[in-house]
């Protein structure tokens, strides 16, 4: 009993053959998982279903009818509804008035402000999502915003909804709320296309699964009752991948980086932490909890009211980016479309835009070696493109991120490598390759420092770590003593139970 | 349309096609266009224009703007003439001219990227206080040259084409250069397309568009230089108008308002868009009237296709 049925579909982009003859169905009241390698045509799958892309081919059938629509404004009116990887929300509007934008509630073109933000408050209280209203859209992290475009999908009464990559920003506790909605959602007869790169929750969270591979159906499991993590991981990359981590034993050096009472707007208090040569050091923390703001004021990115760097024991000014980069130290930001991709700019200008300056005579490039550059890192990294020159707002999501840490791992003479959610969207056999680059650099000395949301990610790869809560370091944690309950008590600012997100 | 048709005219270089096949058009059905004489007299008609958008389109790729190039070219002209008038001295008279137009980007620059007062505010505010000045300096009348070596500037000839050309072929290659293999002209396109992720990457995106706005003044003081040598004169009222004719011929040429676009073999084949279709309704007598609307349309022209264009790249 399909509801949704996805029948020979194929979409070429110029160069890059995204979907080739792709068929699977799914039943209704189901969380289907869709799932493959960057670039395998995930995204691009649910943009046909969005009305956003035509397919070349093929045929989009719900609820037995054939849909043949123009716009995603049609999709929608057929009850589709689709979540993409890059949120798509207003920054100067309130929370209220993107979720109700263009259906406000008016009196003679007057809208009714107090009615709708009484409304909206009481649905997303009833939703479990703890936003604020009235809040303006450009306030709230990336977390929040990802459940505000979450209660869009809940307030339009969908049949169908797609959800790309939902948790890559979202900390733990705001993935079990998604998660409940979900859940809610499928109780309630919706169907649900999931695209995740993470594993554990497409085993916890969906009914079936589809895998794509460079565009094509590799697998279809209607059940996942007798299905293993081994065996999908096997149908996307094509291999088997034993351990995703690798982490291995390294011998530490002296301190690189001291960051002695680092002060600005967003911090609590004052923070203080180095980190050493040849060390990966992890920050966790709840989305909010402070980590990127003090990654940015140490690289310069934002004001410092306070606080001294050193770097090899020599104190640095490092007041912008700039200087800091010209001191060894770069930070590779977690807002890839806002803070990392230049667009409209091709892969390669992308990559070189901070290194060519060593490959520079009096301000005049050097076309050959900016081009070596490049292909070595879309080579390293396994960036799935046509070309070098493609214009990176092409290439799919995790592609982007790989792009964005090429920028940074072709710099020369970096001491300090600060990644702040460097596997963001990207897919299981990618990641222990870039991880496997981390353990390289910091084997050649380098001090790394890995921010993340993700628990799994920092006890798997780093030698220690520190939490970070409301604004301020609130644990230390060696490898040795890495438990997830201790991380997670530390994290949370209100020392409750930590075993409710544990689980 | 067939589709391979379709292709070329969308593709990279549509905009290039588009410029072959009407030259060829307007050569075989307009009388007296493709004579020496008319040659060299549309060149000479667009160098203003183009030595400008050369320029103009580094401002526009770095997502800025600027208004007050037809008002510097009036200055700069006024500079140049009364300083060599002043002192006898050709050369003063350019090096001072040169000097008051990049003086005035630079307050341009400073003002747009220190103190983050939006461009077109900014521009808008120096297009009328240096309109008003070169009105001052010369009580609103043109002022005459007196050495009349300054004429040459604009009549000597170089293997038979009149210098203002040969400068204005040597500021595309220049800035075609600079544009495509420098940190400059790379920097410029990246904060275009990104301000912030460019200021993240080590970028100085400050002193970059300081520096775009100082060239752009002194670029515009090289085209004053010509025109009022042209014009045996410093004219007060030069150049009204120039910065739109100047940045509708960028945004023909394909060079982006949203930024992170631009080339300068588009800004030269905009220019000249611009100049032929001028040149034309002058040698078939249509009134100038009438310039004014077609010139509109085939600005609406151009965006549409460079609209259709990114969006069949799939560009959203
Ligand atoms: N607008 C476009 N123009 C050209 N190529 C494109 C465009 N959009 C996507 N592609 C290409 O199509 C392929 C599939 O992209 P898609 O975004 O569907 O991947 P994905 O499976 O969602 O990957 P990820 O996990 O990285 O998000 C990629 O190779 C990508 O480069
Ligand atoms: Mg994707």
């Amino acid at each position: 009993m399909s509801f949704l049925e996805f029948s020979h579909i194929s979409k070429a982009y110029p160069g890059v053959q995204a979907l080739s003859d792709v068929s699977f169905s799914v039943a209704k009241g189901a969380i289907h998982g869709l799932m493959g390698e960057n670039g395998a045509g995930k995204s691009t799958m649910i943009r046909v279903l969005s009305g956003d892309q035509h397919a070349d081919t093929g045929d989009i059938v719900i609820d037995g009818q054939v849909q043949k629509y123009a716009s995603t404004r049609d999709a929608f009116h057929a009850g589709v509804i689709v979540i993409h990887q890059e949120l798509q929300l207003v920054p100067e509007l309130t929370v209220a008035e993107n979720l109700r934008l263009g259906r406000f509630p008016a009196n003679a073109g007057v809208i009714q402000a107090r009615q709708m933000f009484s409304e909206v408050g009481e649905k997303l209280k009833s939703a479990g999502i703890d936003i604020d209203p009235r809040r303006k859209v450009k306030t709230l992290s990336i977390g929040e915003r990802q459940m505000v475009e979450i209660a869009k999908a809940i307030m339009l009464d969908a049949r169908v909804i797609a959800l790309d990559e939902p948790t890559s920003s979202l900390s733990s506790r705001e993935s079990e709320i998604l998660f409940a909605l979900i859940e809610r959602l499928r109780a309630e007869g919706k169907v649900i296309l999931y695209i995740s790169h993470r594993l554990d929750e497409v085993f916890r969270l969906c009914d079936s699964l589809t895998v794509l591979r460079d565009g094509k159906l590799a697998a279809h499991h209607p059940s996942l009752e007798n299905v293993t993590r081994e065996q999908v991981v096997a149908e996307m990359v094509g291999r088997e991948i034993s351990n995703v981590w690798g982490w291995r034993a390294r011998t530490v050096g002296d301190v690189r980086l001291k960051a002695e009472a680092i002060a600005g707007d967003k911090l609590m208090q004052p923070a203080s932490f180095e980190a050493r040569a040849g060390e990966i050091l992890g920050f966790f923390g709840l989305i909010g909890a402070g980590r990127s703001e003090l990654m940015r004021l140490v690289y310069g990115a934002d004001l410092r009211s306070g606080g001294t760097i050193s770097v090899d024991g020599q104190a640095i000014r490092a007041v912008d980016p700039r200087q800091a980069i010209r001191a060894g130290i770069v930070l590779c930001s977690e807002d890839r479309k806002h803070d990392g991709i230049i667009q409209g700019r091709s892969l390669e200008e992308n990559i070189n835009i901070s290194s060519r300056r060593h490959n520079t005579r009096f301000g005049i490039l050097n076309p050959r070696k900016e081009a070596e550059i490049a292909e070595t890192y879309i080579k390293k990294l396994k960036v799935r493109t046509p070309s070098r020159k493609q214009d990176i707002l092409n290439l799919s999501g995790g592609n982007q991120q790989k792009v964005i840490l090429g920028r940074w791992l072709s710099e020369q003479g970096v001491r300090v490598l600060i990644v702040d959610e460097p596997t963001r969207g990207i897919d299981v056999g990618a990641k222990s390759e870039i991880y496997e680059i981390l353990y390289q650099l910091a084997e050649q000395g380098m001090a790394i420092i890995v921010v993340s949301s993700e628990l799994p990610e920092v006890m798997g790869i780093c030698d220690r770590i520190l939490v970070m809560c409301g604004g301020r370091i609130s644990a230390h944690i060696d490898r040795n003593d890495f438990s997830e309950r201790a991380i997670l008590a530390a994290a949370l600012p209100d020392k409750k139970t930590p075993d409710a997100i544990a689980s | 349309m067939t589709n391979s048709f379709k292709k070329i005219l969308l593709g990279d270089q549509g905009l290039v096609v588009i410029f072959v096949l009407a030259f060829a058009l307007v050569s075989v059905f307009v009388p007296n266009f493709l004579t020496e004489r008319n040659m060299l007299g549309l060149l000479q008609s667009v160098v203003t224009v183009g030595i400008v958008a050369c320029t103009m389109m580094f401002c526009l790729a770095a997502r800025d703007f600027d208004l007050s190039v037809g008002s510097i070219v009036a200055f700069a002209g006024m500079v140049a003439v009364m300083a060599s008038n002043a002192t006898g001295s050709i050369m003063v008279g350019i090096l001072a001219a040169l000097l008051c137009g990049g003086a005035v980007g630079l307050i341009n620059g400073v003002v747009i990227a220190k103190f983050r007062i939006n461009a077109l505010i900014t521009t808008l505010a120096t297009m009328q206080i240096v309109r008003g000045l070169a009105l001052i300096a010369s009580d609103g009348r043109a002022v005459g040259i007196n050495d009349p070596n300054f004429y040459q500037l604009a009549l000597s000839k170089l293997f038979g084409i009149p210098s203002p050309i040969w400068v204005l072929a040597i500021l595309f290659v220049v800035f075609g250069f600079v544009l495509n293999r420098t940190v400059f002209g790379k920097n410029t396109l990246a904060i275009g397309g990104n301000p912030e992720a460019s200021r993240l990457a080590g970028v100085n995106v400050d002193w970059t568009r300081i520096w775009i706005f100082t060239l752009q003044g002194m670029v515009c003081a090289i085209a004053g230089i010509l025109l009022a040598s042209r014009i045996t004169s410093g004219q007060p009222n030069a150049a009204i108008g120039l910065e739109l004719s100047v940045i509708s011929a960028c945004v023909l040429g394909g060079v982006s308002l949203a930024g992170g676009r631009a080339a300068i073999a588009g800004v030269i084949v905009g220019v000249m868009i611009m100049g032929i279709a001028e040149n034309v309704m002058n040698l078939l007598n249509i009134p100038a009237f009438y310039q004014y609307i077609v010139r509109g349309v085939i600005l609406l022209l151009a965006v549409l296709l460079d609209n259709l264009r990114s969006s069949a790249l799939g560009r959203r």
